[in-house]
């Protein structure tokens, strides 16, 4: 009689959970929320929970409410992995991440086997689309497009003067590092000197006595901002002037803490700001309104979603295969502005601005 | 010539920092045996609370950087060494007389409930600190932009050091503590049989190597001003290879390794490549065992029949 009694009772609430999941779909996001890139993995949600509120408020998705699950990868490749395999079982049509490239690029690999869809917000690095996967999108520009920029500002304004690059070894970083280096080399200038350190090292100080006493003019570093932070702070420490120039990955307040007001006159490519367009500037409002400022990358996951999903109302489901073809095909109107795809899944305008920081440790675009 | 004394500079404070890691691990090890893995985590634990202080400190008003300094050292050190303490109470002592490899074990689980503990009481963003103690001094200007410079962080590293190394030798050979911690590192059984109280000796042991992590925590926290939960295991595991390369078990090889570490890496950054800094280190610890196998000043272990 008993076991009866749970047979019955654990039917009633298998129903229970068929008809929730009716009424909702889970999506994913899915970036660095621990470890020392936490910051970036912070924008990547907040962009995200805020955009799920909004097309949750205009009645959600197919008539059905949208329902976020956070995957931490602590920007580790294999975490990053066992993420996605977890999310795939979680039957999520569309993740939104991961952060750093490192990290997208194998899980990338689960979702297409998974049939779930991927538009990273911030992933730059051109292996991510140049695999011919059907499932991948990204919302951010790429590093041989932002490598160029670097390389031409590099040859153009610091001809004659001695040029450092590093990298941090990462899939990112060292990526980056050899667009720029490719740039700056096509147009006829040499770097004095390129190396790389290892994430997560704390003392430059013998790095940055190697870059005095060869006279660097400006540092480029393919590489985070903890340790680019750290490599400005050590060279200021040891009474150098020389500037420093870094690729997207600067775009955190936390760069400035720990640079102090150090930071005025870092040089940054990256997106022109979301944040001034006038497409963003009611949702721009409402972040402020939680006392979130949506620097860096919480706009470009806010796009993500808004992408994802006009793109399942067009296509009337969310399979993501079918969805997938639609964003190719469609124009969309983003907090970003109109955004359009070519085939590999990368955006179809350039992106790239030069910025500088502040010593009040904000950023704003460069004027020419 | 100038470059090869700015990079020994540099080299000497990464390697001080180092070296008064490995004390701990050194100490615990001369005298019950045991590599005490924790002990990095126990660095990371004296960073944090280094920068608690400091942050209490300024909140009410204390903006005198001697005088802040010198606080942060002592409620640092007296909080450390009670991490230090509760860590030996819970997880070793318990253990000691088992098996050789228990409390290795517990040690490693010790190890990832410090980090775990810190993460969850304290959040997994990287911490920072704004610069406090500022200025270069200018060592040689012969002219050209070769300037040998050191900064008063640098000079407060090495020194803090060397006070801490001579003020604890005279500990270890002329106080009735000191004579008890050698006479446990002979022979454990020995000492008891003879009224030392080995259970007080080891938590003192503890206690010390605790302190001693929690300075090297300050100065690493004044030095880079960037620290997050899992900094521990890196310095760790290089504080560890000192410790081994000099000697294990050895109080000035203890020392001397975390020198030789710091300016390995150090030349060779700046002489080959940044890249391979590690493997130069690692290799030259390999190279070391295998000619010295007990380290540089390891004494040979004498095989009693």
């Amino acid at each position: 009689m008993k076991s009866v009694r749970l047979v019955g009772l654990l039917a009633a609430a298998s129903l229970l959970a068929a008809a929730t999941a009716q009424a909702q779909t889970t999506v994913g996001v899915a970036g660095p929320m621990t470890g020392q890139y936490a910051s970036f993995g912070e924008q990547l949600r907040n962009g995200a929970s805020l955009a799920l509120e909004d097309i949750n408020a205009a009645g959600g998705v197919l008539k059905q409410q949208l329902k976020l699950v956070v995957g931490d990868d602590a920007c580790d490749p294999k975490q990053a992995r066992s993420t996605a395999d977890r999310l795939v079982g979680q039957k999520v049509p569309v993740v939104f991440g991961h952060f750093c490239s490192s990290s997208s690029i194998p899980a990338s690999e689960a979702y297409a086997e998974g049939n779930v869809l991927q538009i990273t917000p911030a992933s730059t690095n051109p292996t991510f689309t140049e695999r011919k996967l059907w499932n991948v999108f990204r919302t951010c520009g790429r590093d041989d497009q932002q490598g160029a920029l670097a390389g031409k500002y590099l040859a153009d304004n610091f001809k004659g003067k001695k040029i450092a690059i590093l990298d941090d070894k990462s899939t990112y970083g060292a990526g980056l590092a050899n667009e720029t280096k490719k740039a700056l080399n096509a147009l006829g200038v040499k770097e004095a000197l390129r190396e790389s350190y290892t994430q997560g090292d704390k003392d430059f100080t013998a790095l940055v006595s190697r870059m005095k006493a060869a006279d660097i003019d400006i540092v480029f570093v393919g590489g985070y901002h903890t340790e680019s932070g750290l490599i400005l702070r050590q060279m200021r420490d040891q009474g150098m002037k020389t500037l420093l120039m870094a690729g997207d990955a600067l775009a955190d307040k936390q760069f400035a803490a720990i640079t102090g007001q150090h930071a005025g006159g870092v040089l940054m490519t990256f997106g022109s700001d979301p944040r001034n367009r006038p497409a963003a500037a009611e949702v721009v409002k409402k972040f402020k309104a939680k006392g979130i400022d949506p620097e860096g990358y919480t706009l470009y996951t806010y796009a993500a979603m808004q992408i994802w999903a006009a793109a399942v109302e067009k296509t009337g489901s969310t399979d993501p295969k079918k969805v997938a073809a639609t964003i190719r095909a469609g124009k969309w109107n983003t907090v970003l502005g109109e955004i359009s795809y070519d085939a590999k899944g990368d955006i179809t305008v350039m992106d790239y601005v030069m910025y500088e920081w502040k010593a009040d440790g904000t950023y704003a675009e460069l004027k020419k | 010539m100038e470059y090869f004394l700015q990079q020994s500079i540099n080299g000497i404070a990464l390697g001080s920092i180092y070296g008064l890691v490995a004390i701990g691990y050194t100490m615990v090890y001369g005298i019950i045996g045991m590599i005490n893995f924790a002990h990095g985590d126990i660095f990371m634990v004296g960073t944090f609370i280094a920068l608690i202080a400091f942050l209490i400190l300024v909140a009410i008003g204390v903006t005198a950087i001697p005088l802040a300094l010198f606080l942060v050292l002592l409620i640092a050190m007296l909080l450390t060494s009670l991490y230090g303490w509760a860590v030996e109470r819970i997880a070793y002592r318990p253990l000691r007389g088992s098996f050789r490899l228990a409390p290795l074990i517990s040690a490693i689980g010790m190890s990832i409930v410090l980090q775990n503990y810190v993460q969850l009481a304290q959040g997994a963003r990287v911490k920072t600190l704004q610069p406090l103690v500022s200025g270069v001094h200018t060592l040689f200007d012969l002219g050209n932009r070769l300037v040998v410079q050191i900064s008063n962080i640098q000079i407060l590293i090495i020194l803090t050091t060397l006070a801490l190394m001579s003020g604890f030798t005279w500990l270890i050979s002329a106080t009735s503590l000191g004579r008890d911690m050698r006479a446990c590192e002979q022979d454990l059984k020995m000492a008891t049989l003879l009224g030392v109280d080995t259970d007080r000796t080891i938590s003192l042991t503890f206690l010390i190597g605790a302190a001693l992590a929690s300075v090297a925590g300050m100065m690493y926290l004044l030095y880079y001003g960037v620290i997050d939960f899992h900094i521990g295991f890196v310095a760790g595991v290089k504080a560890f290879t000192a410790a081994v390369l000099g000697g294990i078990g050895s109080l000035p090889g203890a020392m001397l390794g975390g020198l030789l570490i710091g300016l390995i890496e150090t030349y060779w950054s700046a002489y080959f490549s940044v890249q391979y800094k590690d493997v130069a280190a690692f290799s030259i610890l390999i190279v070391v065992l295998i000619f010295m196998p007990t380290g540089i000043l390891g004494k040979p272990e004498v095989e009693k029949v």
